[in-house]
């Protein structure tokens, strides 16, 4: 496929101050872009001038292959609707009123709606799950509901491009998730071409098939979610010194617990989650081990722990990994037996409690107990 | 289709409450019409008024058909009797002048309301009519000097350049300050600020231009006659018409500035625009009443209310009407509660004005919190 939504060498700022500069990106038709980055990184700028509200410092912008600044008004307004961060505040307007505005474009000079402005407006409502709430005053709705209206509105002026500036925000995970499913079968079933800005990374790779990094005054990275997104490129986005981000389940660990490690815990399968958690609340350095690199403990304890010691998936274990196990864990004054460790191929576990007890180490395998 | 119905049925009811609001509205005009030529010092039958307006009317028209040959009856039927001469002279273009201006403040209210987003805004708290006053003041007492006669075109000039200048400093005030209520502060400080001019000028005024400037500045509709009526007709009635031709804009501009644009609006030639109409409105007043408070920003507010809708298409003519039922209501109590003592026709307006105001705001500030 041709790329439908191109940019060339473009540059962004406000009042000719560079922010960021040689934007040179494409997309095909009916796919979503999505844009991430930290607050402040110029996510905004580069939309409000793809979206021809502020001017562009240099450089261009192509859809179907014609440059948008040498549109007219009415012709951006027929490609091109957009939904903005700015809260708005209207004075007894019916959601109807808010999404019909979509069709100025379209209409007259008195602004008169025909019936088929009308089927279009419903038929916008209808597709963000709102034509029941139609005659509704907007300001009654809640944070949700006038997101919905206002993607309404911008599905209202039947544009080949939507950009929407953080449409997520102020939505709770339920209108998250269903605001972005909207989105994507706008894109699959209109071919309208999404270009928006997330917080949320675990969604954006989710939803997008193309992902751009903003950070600094170049773009750090663009290509689809899978070429973008290694395992550091979150923390290096958003350049996280403290806590961590784990791209396979979008789940934020919060900062490491630093020094010698004083607890061991003993887990796999998910069974150490809890334990690994807790510790990193009261910020208390610990080590984990045996855990197998494809075991779900293994991705939290990872972000956790700098001792973790861990096995190759899908091999027996070997005895010089035991034997690390073994000498980090008599090192420790507490041992925690998460459980789970029941099962033949973690039969060292078994051990490994076996040797903590061997040596009056402290067992514990309450929660509660920890805690104290 | 169920839901084709319903859009049916709501466009019905909301067209039925639009028809019904300016049917309301005429009628009480109508009537404000009667009341305001039959009270007064010399008391006018209702009967009486019909009869010479009615034939008033019908000379006209045999008049024009017949190429002059009535004006005689005509000038006698105005000139003859002293019913006829306080009818035709005094209370008409009286009435008449009310209800433009009333209409032409109430839609300059509107127009500021749309363009700082903003129900509490108007040519009077924002001291933009306090601004055509100074300038008007400043015309008066320092220009006649050289010039001898000051036209009432020259005043309206005058007071269009200084609504403007003032419209613009509150316009470059407000982009500082995002909050409602701040802007009205700002606007009736900028306001104290242009009265406090005014008043040091009539200090230092010759005692013969003070006389042009009290029955003035105190805002009355008494120095009404066919001229000003002209006047405020040939300026306001245009004015009306393009703001109404622009409604389509405007209440896309509801929206803010960012999805006005996106839809298609040039922001800056069309808030140029609005400033211009707004600043011509509150000026053609105050060059020719003075200033009148609280209509620009209680009657648009009562408005929308009636007609449950903030269309600028129903709200710009609804408003206008409305404007003008209650400043020649206003001015009907203003010349007869203490006669034969005239009050200044502000000293009415803001008693029904000023509490709508307050109302605003409380209800405003419930709804942020």
């Amino acid at each position: 496929m041709d790329a439908y939504f191109k940019t060339c060498n473009l540059s962004v700022g406000y009042d000719k101050n560079i922010l960021i500069h040689d934007i040179s990106v494409a997309v095909e038709k009916g796919k979503i872009l999505t844009l991430i980055g930290p607050n402040g990184s110029g996510k905004s700028t580069i939309l409000k001038t793809v979206a021809k509200q502020i001017p562009a410092i240099n450089g261009s912008v192509y859809i179907d292959s014609s440059d948008i600044f040498r549109w007219n008004l009415k012709t951006m307004a027929k490609t091109v609707s957009v939904m903005l961060t700015d809260r708005i505040r209207t004075d007894m307007m019916t959601c109807f009123d808010v999404v019909s505005m979509g069709r100025y474009p379209y209409t007259n000079i008195v602004g008169f709606l025909t019936d088929e402005d009308k089927e279009t407006v419903f038929s916008s409502l209808e597709s963000v799950g709102m034509q029941n709430e139609a005659y509704r005053d907007f300001n009654t709705l809640s944070d949700g509901q006038k997101q919905r209206i206002l993607l309404a509105r911008a599905i209202c002026q039947k544009p080949e491009v939507i950009i929407l500036d953080e449409p997520t925000a102020y939505l709770d995970i339920k209108h998250k998730i269903e605001l972005l499913d909207i989105l994507s079968s706008l894109a699959r079933e209109k071919e309208v071409t999404v270009i928006m800005s997330l917080h949320e990374i675990d969604l954006a790779t989710k939803i997008s098939d193309y992902i751009m990094c903003v950070n600094g005054d170049v773009i750090e990275a663009f290509g689809t979610p899978d070429e973008i997104l290694k395992t550091d490129t979150v923390e290096r986005l958003y350049n996280m010194k403290k806590g961590t981000y784990n791209l396979h389940f979008g789940s934020i660990e919060l900062t490491k617990p630093k020094g010698e490690p004083k607890v061991f815990v003993v887990g796999g399968g998910g069974c150490g989650i809890p334990y690994f958690r807790a510790l990193q609340k009261e910020q208390i350095p610990f080590a984990a081990g045996i855990i197998f690199q494809n075991d779900i403990d293994f991705q939290v304890a990872s972000k956790l722990s700098d001792n973790v010691i861990c096995a190759p998936p899908f091999e027996p274990v070997t005895e010089e990994l035991f034997y690390a196990a073994s000498k980090l864990l008599l090192k420790c004054d507490t041992v925690i037996d998460a459980g789970g460790n029941d099962g033949t191929f973690n039969h060292y576990n078994r051990k490994l409690l076996d040797l903590a007890s061997e040596n009056n180490i402290k067992i514990k395998n309450n929660k509660k107990e920890i805690e104290q | 289709m169920n839901l084709q119905n319903k859009t049916v049925t709501q466009n019905k009811k909301s067209h039925l409450r639009v028809t019904t609001v300016m049917f309301g509205l005429i009628v009480l005009l109508f009537l404000g019409f009667i009341l305001n030529i039959s009270i007064g010092s010399v008391e006018i039958s209702i009967k009486e008024i019909f009869l010479m307006i009615g034939r008033y009317i019908s000379y006209s028209i045999k008049n024009i058909f017949s190429k002059g040959a009535y004006s005689a009856y005509l000038a006698e039927l105005i000139n003859t009797s002293t019913e006829s001469m306080i009818i035709f002279s005094i209370r008409m273009p009286r009435m008449i002048l009310a209800a433009i201006l009333g209409g032409a403040l109430s839609v300059s209210g509107f127009l500021l309301q749309s363009f700082f987003r903003n129900p509490i805004a108007g040519p009077f708290v924002l001291g933009i009519s306090s601004g055509a006053k100074m300038s008007v003041g400043i015309t008066l007492i320092f220009l006649s000097g050289y010039i001898g006669y000051i036209s009432p075109w020259m005043l309206v000039v005058a007071a269009f350049v200084g609504s403007l200048v003032i419209t613009s400093v509150v316009v470059i005030f407000s982009g500082r300050v995002k909050n409602m209520s701040m802007l009205l502060v700002i606007g009736i400080m900028v306001g104290y600020i242009c009265s406090a001019i005014t008043d040091f000028c009539i200090t230092f005024a010759k005692d013969h231009d003070i006389l042009n400037l009290t029955g003035w500045s105190m805002g009355t509709f008494s120095g009404a006659d066919w001229e000003s009526v002209g006047l405020g007709a040939a300026i306001c009635i245009p004015v009306f018409l393009i703001c109404w031709l622009i409604s389509k804009p405007m209440e896309a501009y509801s929206l803010g500035e960012g999805y006005a644009k996106s839809m298609g609006i040039s922001i800056k030639p069309f808030c140029v625009v609005l400033i211009i109409l707004s600043s011509l409105l509150s000026a053609c007043v105050t060059a020719i009443a003075g200033t009148v408070s609280f209509v620009g920003i209680a009657v648009p507010h009562i408005t929308r209310i009636m007609l449950k809708s903030s269309k600028p298409i129903y709200v710009i003519p609804a408003s206008f009407v409305m404007g003008a039922v209650f400043c020649i209501f206003c001015d009907l109590l203003a010349r007869t509660v203490f006669a034969p003592t005239e009050m200044a026709i502000s000293s009415v307006t803001s008693i029904f004005g000023a509490p709508i105001v307050i109302y605003i705001m409380v209800k405003r500030r419930r709804q942020e919190s």
